[in-house]
C-alpha cells in the first residue's frame, strides 16, 4: 500500500446480474484534482456511491488516509474526511439553508470551530448568508448547488467528491462554481474528485484523469498530456 | 352560551388527541412506517402510570420521570434491534412487525393486568371551574397543559439540538443525512424512542382522563390515525391543529356521532386534500 490519500483497487459493485463497476482503480495523491470522464452509464457515480458506501462493494479495497475503508457505513467514512456531493446536490429541501450548513458539521470531528467554518462559507458563498433563513427549496438551482458544497465543506473534508456538480446549470453559475472548487482546493488542499460529462472542461482544471467505459477505469495520466486520439478511444471504446 | 361551551370544551381536548396522534406522526414522516402498535404503545404508557403512580404514592404527572426515559430506551431499542431489521427487507415486513408487537403487547398486558378497566385517579378529576358561566374541567385544563408542554419540547428538541436536525434532515433525505455524516439507523432508533416517549406521556393523559384494559390501544391507533391524516402526514402544527378539530368534533357529535364525523372528516381529507389540512 501506497501513501496515496485515497486509493480505490479492483473495486466490483454488482446490481444483480448487472456488472455495474468492474476492476475499478483510481489513486488520489493530498491536494490533487482528479477527473473521472466516461460515458452515462460507464459506471462513474456506481463507482463513487459504492465508495461512500451507499451501494454494496462486490469485490476490492478502498483505503483511505491510511486505512481500509472497504464498505464501512457511510457515517463512519464521512466521519474520517472524504465526502460526496451527490447529482443534483441533493439539499434538505424543507430545512433553512443554515440548517442545511449545520447538518454538514454532525460529525463530532466537525462540530468543534462549526461556527468558524460556517462564517468562512457565507464568505464563499455571500448569496447563502442573504437566504440563510429560507427554506433550501426555495432557491435556484446554483444557489442549491451552493448549499450543497457549503454543507460538504461544514464536515471539513480532507477529500471532497463532485458528482456532475455543473449538470443543469448556466454556464455563468458553472463558471463560478468551477472557481470556487478551485479556490477550496488551493486554500484547504482539499483533494477533489470531478465526475463531468463536459471532457475538456474537466481536463482543465484538474491534475490527472480517469476514463472509466462498461464499469471499468480503461484510461489515465496527466491532463496536461492528454492525448486526443488515445481519449477518444478509451472514451467511445472504439 | 352552549355552543361556546361546547367549542371551549372541544379546544381544551385538543391538545390531548394531538399528544396520542403525535408520536405516529412521527414515525410516519420520520421511518416512513405505520406503526400499528402505537395504540398499545399508549396503553402501555398508561399501565406504566399507573403502576408507578401506586407503587409510589406520588402524583401521577411525576411517574412521567420514570415512564418517559424507560419508554424512550424500550422504543430505541426495539427499532434498533427488531423494526430495523425487518425494514431492510421491505416496508411491508415492517408493518407487519409492528402488527405482531401490537397482539404481543396486548397479551402481555391481559396476562400481567387482567383484562379489568383500570384508571389513574387524581385530586382534580371530578373539579372544575366557572368563569363567566362557562364551566372549565380542571383536568381537561391539566391534559391540554401537559399536552402543549410535551409538544413544545419536541418542537424546540427537533429545531434546535444536533440530534433533532439530524432527524429533520432524514425525514427530508435519509441518503442525503447519509452523505452528512448521520448514522441512519441509530437515527430511526431515537425517533422511535421519542415516538414512545409521547406513548407515555399520551398513556398517562388516558389513563387520567378514561379507564383502560389491555385491548383499549385500537381505539387510541384509530384516533392517532385519523390525527395524522388530518394533519398531513409528519407535520406538528398540522398534527396540532387536527387534534384541535377532531376534539370539536367529539364534542359536538357527542358520545354517539362523535367518532363518525371524525371518520366523515378522515375520508373527506383523504380525497380531497390527501396532503393533510396544512399540506400544498
Amino acid at each position: 500500500m501506497n501513501d496515496a490519500l485515497l486509493n480505490i483497487e479492483n473495486l466490483s459493485v454488482n446490481y444483480g446480474d448487472f456488472i455495474a463497476v468492474e476492476d475499478a482503480s483510481l489513486t488520489v495523491e493530498g491536494g490533487q484534482i482528479i477527473s473521472l470522464i466516461g460515458l452515462n452509464g460507464a459506471g462513474k457515480t456506481t463507482l463513487v456511491s459504492s465508495v461512500m458506501g451507499l451501494t454494496k462493494q462486490k469485490s476490492g479495497k478502498v483505503y483511505f488516509d491510511g486505512s481500509d475503508i472497504s464498505n464501512l457505513p457511510t457515517d463512519k467514512i464521512v466521519a474520517r474526511g472524504l465526502s460526496l456531493i451527490p447529482q443534483g446536490g441533493r439539499c434538505f429541501n424543507r430545512m433553512s439553508v443554515q440548517d442545511n450548513l449545520l447538518m454538514g458539521s454532525f460529525p463530532k470531528s466537525a462540530r468543534k470551530g462549526a461556527k468558524e467554518t460556517l462564517s468562512h462559507i457565507y464568505e464563499l458563498f455571500p448569496v447563502l448568508k442573504d437566504k440563510m433563513r429560507d427554506p433550501a427549496g426555495s432557491l435556484s438551482g446554483g444557489q442549491r448547488q451552493m448549499v450543497a458544497i457549503g454543507r460538504a465543506l461544514m464536515a471539513r473534508p480532507k477529500c471532497l467528491i463532485f458528482d456532475e456538480i455543473s449538470l443543469g446549470l448556466s454556464p455563468s453559475v458553472i463558471k463560478d462554481i468551477y472557481n470556487c472548487i478551485k479556490m477550496i482546493n488551493e486554500t484547504d488542499k482539499t483533494a477533489v474528485i470531478l465526475i463531468e460529462q463536459d471532457t475538456q472542461r474537466a481536463l482543465k482544471m484538474s491534475d490527472v484523469f480517469y476514463v472509466m467505459l462498461k464499469g471499468k477505469t480503461v484510461l489515465s495520466g496527466k491532463s496536461a498530456d492528454v492525448d486526443a486520439d488515445s481519449l477518444k478511444e478509451a472514451y467511445f471504446g472504439m | 352560551m352552549y355552543i361556546l361551551q361546547t367549542i371551549i370544551n372541544g379546544l381544551l381536548l385538543g391538545g390531548y388527541y394531538a399528544l396520542i396522534g403525535i408520536g405516529m406522526t412521527l414515525i410516519l414522516g420520520i421511518v416512513k412506517l405505520t406503526n400499528l402498535a402505537h395504540g398499545e404503545f399508549v396503553i402501555i404508557g398508561a399501565y406504566m402510570a399507573s403502576v408507578i403512580t401506586t407503587q409510589f404514592g406520588i402524583d401521577p404527572i411525576l411517574s412521567l420521570v420514570i415512564s418517559v426515559p424507560l419508554m424512550f430506551l424500550i422504543g430505541f431499542v426495539l427499532q434498533y434491534v427488531l423494526i430495523g431489521n425487518a425494514m431492510k427487507k421491505g416496508p411491508e415486513p415492517a408493518l407487519l412487525v409492528t402488527f405482531g408487537l401490537s397482539i404481543i403487547i396486548m397479551d402481555a398486558l391481559r396476562m400481567g393486568f387482567t383484562v379489568n378497566e383500570k384508571s389513574i385517579a387524581t385530586p382534580y378529576s371530578t373539579k372544575s371551574i366557572t368563569i363567566g358561566g362557562i364551566s372549565i374541567s380542571v383536568l381537561n385544563l391539566v391534559l391540554l397543559a401537559i399536552s402543549l408542554i410535551s409538544i413544545l419540547l419536541l418542537t424546540v428538541f427537533l429545531s434546535r439540538s444536533y440530534v433533532g436536525r439530524a432527524i429533520r434532515a432524514t425525514a427530508d433525505d435519509a441518503q442525503a443525512a447519509a452523505l452528512s455524516g448521520v448514522n441512519i439507523k441509530k437515527v430511526y432508533a431515537v425517533a422511535m424512542g421519542v415516538s414512545m416517549a409521547s406513548a407515555a406521556v399520551a398513556g398517562l393523559c388516558v389513563g387520567m382522563k378514561s379507564t383502560f384494559n389491555p385491548t383499549s390501544g385500537g381505539a387510541y391507533l384509530s384516533t392517532a390515525f385519523v390525527v395524522v391524516v388530518i394533519g398531513g402526514m409528519g407535520s406538528i402544527p398540522g398534527t396540532l391543529i387536527a387534534g384541535f378539530i377532531f376534539g370539536l368534533a367529539q364534542v359536538i357529535g357527542g358520545a354517539s356521532y362523535g367518532q363518525l364525523i371524525s371518520y366523515i372528516m378522515l375520508l373527506a381529507v383523504l380525497v380531497f386534500k390527501p396532503r393533510g389540512i396544512l399540506g400544498k
